[in-house]
């Protein structure tokens, strides 16, 4: 009562009043905008100009002013780069790196984040120095692994870059994991376990699908990194095993940068990438637990 | 469903703390037995060793006629209720109440029938479409019991089931696992640290304390005839009072001083093993409901009374609770400190001050017309068969 007392007392803006609170609005609602459309334009302005280039006859590549969009537009490029320079070659080697690395660092990391987080395996330190791995860059060990590399005669092989990969997403995905079971509440492993589950049941049927979350978070980043992973893929792989990107570094080369096909490539190689993206969204937004568990 | 022994259990955690010792207990085909205790007695962890969720470091478990030391959960045929519920978030209510049977590979039509059936006992038809997280506490409250309910298992657990209820809620789910546990028939063992649940659900209760069984009995038994000042301290609300006393005897009859004051021993109370008490300190204890209001009582006898200060009154409606100084030590063994732990520390604090001060406050249950107030003198008869005695040194109730 006392609250709406107070708001039909409170007096009414004068006319003067509201057309400054309007003016102020305005301004800030332009601003907003601005803003907005000045990020977008840092966002998708780079995308624009590489879906531009990948149809542009290469007379249109380097004008002053620039061609906006081209008068004939072409797909040429697309089919030289996918057909003629190994795109497709690329794009297959990385989907195979990239499926496997996703799997494995997915299962390994669950299993490994599950002994750590209900067995404390590892004690108190090993969480951490599973994270810590990510700490050293990685360019510090490219050369002492092409030497091992060539040692095993690995040089050039889907599976080895694909192993690589796996120890440098592992860290990230018992990380996301681990941090996952441990604020599952043990209970409903248990509960599981007085139900009638074995302990692989118990994580499969009711930890695994609460983690589910966490798991898809792992998973995209583990094939967001072997799809875009460049610098290792250069130095160990040269012609069987070349992913994506190794395949579009190579269209700019000395002579002739190729840019449309490089484009094309690129324009084809994002979207997997950006198709991912929005799958991932859903389920990254949702705790599952909830409710689970009073208190 | 089946009878569960248990003989000789020990536990002793990897980082060397002992939580059960030596206990042994027989819960009878069909029987409630409440495991009781403040936090940290063992209740809980013997409770898991039952589920098998937690590994003896001695001792076996017996349920039905196998030993189940060495089995996992699942090959025990016992279900278990959980203090927080553990329903399995991503499952609706049906298939958490299918989810044991459907791992027992029953077939479809007899999981269909077990689990409505045991929803319609419960109340939970409406709800089988829900998931937990549309559910409110009594409900999820329900299901779990549900689930524990359609395996039909040899033993239930329950791990303080009602806890996280609020009073009422409680109060109405007690009455039902009451209700439930007498149609079942079924074998339960319960755990809880409230005391009122203990008493008015088990068919008998054991208490535990740091890992021990201090009794174990029915309810009326626990409460008439506590084997120790922990047990007496414990069963009981409010408290039973506790005052160091002596034994002595005048006009040919036992009697009890503590401070300046004597209460003759009525014949209910007067056990020959008390004679060896005679000049003995000892401890007195009286429970606040049989303390009353002298002026309430006019033909209580003198030797019957004694005057204490009022310090607090609390009017309930249907009676008063007086706090009331008395001019005597309070007695701190081991157990009283304990149990004044477990309220509070600054319980604990209050009763070493009490000692320093050479008094002891006790708490009545007066009746609703006295008119003790605040700061008053107030004069207190203590019924038949009040006193209790306790060896000042062991605790130990003096029987016989």
């Amino acid at each position: 009562m006392a609250a709406v007392g107070a708001r039909a007392r409170k007096p009414r803006p004068s006319g003067a009043e509201r057309m400054i609170l309007g003016r102020r609005l305005r301004v800030e609602g332009v601003l907003r905008f601005a803003f907005i459309g000045l990020f977008l334009l840092f966002l998708l302005g780079p995308l624009y100009w590489v879906f531009v280039t990948s149809i542009k006859p290469v007379a249109d590549y380097q004008t002053v002013p620039p061609v906006w969009f081209p008068d004939s537009p072409t797909s040429i490029h697309f089919s030289a780069a996918l057909n003629d320079l190994r795109g497709w070659t690329g794009l297959k080697n990385s989907a195979i790196v990239a499926g496997i690395v996703t799997v494995v660092s997915v299962l390994v990391g669950t299993a490994a984040a599950y002994s750590m987080a209900r067995f404390r395996t590892g004690g108190k330190n090993l969480a951490f120095w599973v994270l810590s791995q990510r700490i050293m860059p990685p360019i510090a060990v490219v050369i002492p692994i092409f030497l091992i590399y060539r040692e095993l005669d690995l040089i050039d092989n889907r599976f080895g870059l694909a192993a690589l990969y796996v120890v440098f997403t592992l860290p990230f995905s018992i990380w996301m994991m681990y941090t996952y079971f441990r604020q599952m509440p043990v209970e409903l492993e248990e509960a599981a376990l007085v139900d009638g589950c074995t302990r692989w049941q118990a994580l499969w049927k009711v930890a695994w699908p609460l983690a589910a979350p966490g798991i898809v978070s792992a998973a995209a980043f583990a094939f967001v990194f072997s799809w875009t992973e460049f610098l290792f893929a250069l130095v160990l792989t040269s012609n069987e095993a070349v992913t994506v990107p190794v395949v579009i570094s190579q269209f700019l080369a000395f002579q002739a940068a190729q840019f449309g096909e490089s484009s094309a490539l690129s324009l084809c190689a994002m979207v997997p990438a950006l198709f991912l993206g929005f799958l991932v969204q859903k389920h990254l937004v949702r705790g599952l637990t909830l409710g689970a568990v009073q208190g | 469903m089946a009878q569960v022994t248990i003989e000789h259990l020990g536990k002793t955690f990897s980082e060397g703390t002992e939580a059960v010792r030596d206990l042994s207990l027989e819960i009878g085909d069909g029987e409630l037995v409440v495991l009781v205790g403040p936090s940290g007695c063992g209740k809980t962890t013997t409770l898991r060793m039952v589920a098998g969720l937690e590994e003896t470091t001695s001792g076996t478990i017996t349920i039905g006629d196998r030993v189940v030391n060495h089995l996992p959960p699942r090959e025990r045929d016992i279900a278990m209720v959980f203090q927080n519920y553990a329903l399995y978030p991503h499952k609706t209510v049906y298939e958490n109440l299918a989810f044991p049977l459907k791992l027992r590979r029953l077939s479809k039509p007899e999981i269909d029938d077990r689990v409505r059936r045991s929803a319609r006992l419960l109340g939970l038809e409406d709800l089988l479409g829900r998931k937990p997280r549309q559910l409110s506490g009594g409900q999820r409250q329900r299901v779990a019991m549900g689930r524990a309910i359609v395996r039909e298992p040899q033993a239930f657990l329950m791990d303080e089931p009602l806890s996280n209820l609020d009073a009422k809620l409680r109060t109405q789910m007690r009455a039902e696992i009451h209700r439930l546990q007498r149609e079942l028939q079924a074998t339960t063992i319960y755990v809880t640290h409230d005391q009122v649940e203990a008493m008015t659900l088990g068919d008998r209760v054991a208490l535990l304390r740091k890992g021990e069984l201090q009794q174990m009995a029915t309810p009326q038994e626990l409460y008439d005839k506590p084997t120790n000042v922990f047990v007496a301290g414990f069963i009981g609300s409010p408290a039973m009072n506790f005052v160091g006393a002596e034994l002595g005897r005048r006009d040919g009859h036992l009697e009890v001083t503590f401070g300046q004051q004597s209460l003759r021993l009525h014949e209910s109370e007067a056990r020959p093993g008390l004679e060896a008490y005679i000049g003995r300190r000892c401890v007195l204890g009286i429970r606040p409901e049989h303390l009353e209001d002298a002026a309430l009582e006019s033909g209580a006898p003198a030797d019957r009374r004694f005057r204490g200060k009022v310090e607090v009154r609390e009017g309930l409606g249907s009676e008063v609770v007086v706090h009331f100084q008395v001019e005597a030590p309070p007695t701190l063994t081991e157990d009283v400190r304990e149990l004044a732990l477990d309220v509070d520390a600054a319980a604990l604090a209050d009763l070493e001050r009490e000692q320093q001060l050479h008094e002891t406050v006790f708490v009545g249950r007066f009746g609703a017309s006295t008119k003790a107030a605040e700061g008053d003198a107030v004069e207190v008869v203590a019924e038949h068969g009040a006193l209790h005695f306790f060896d000042a040194e062991s605790g130990r109730r003096i029987s016989l």
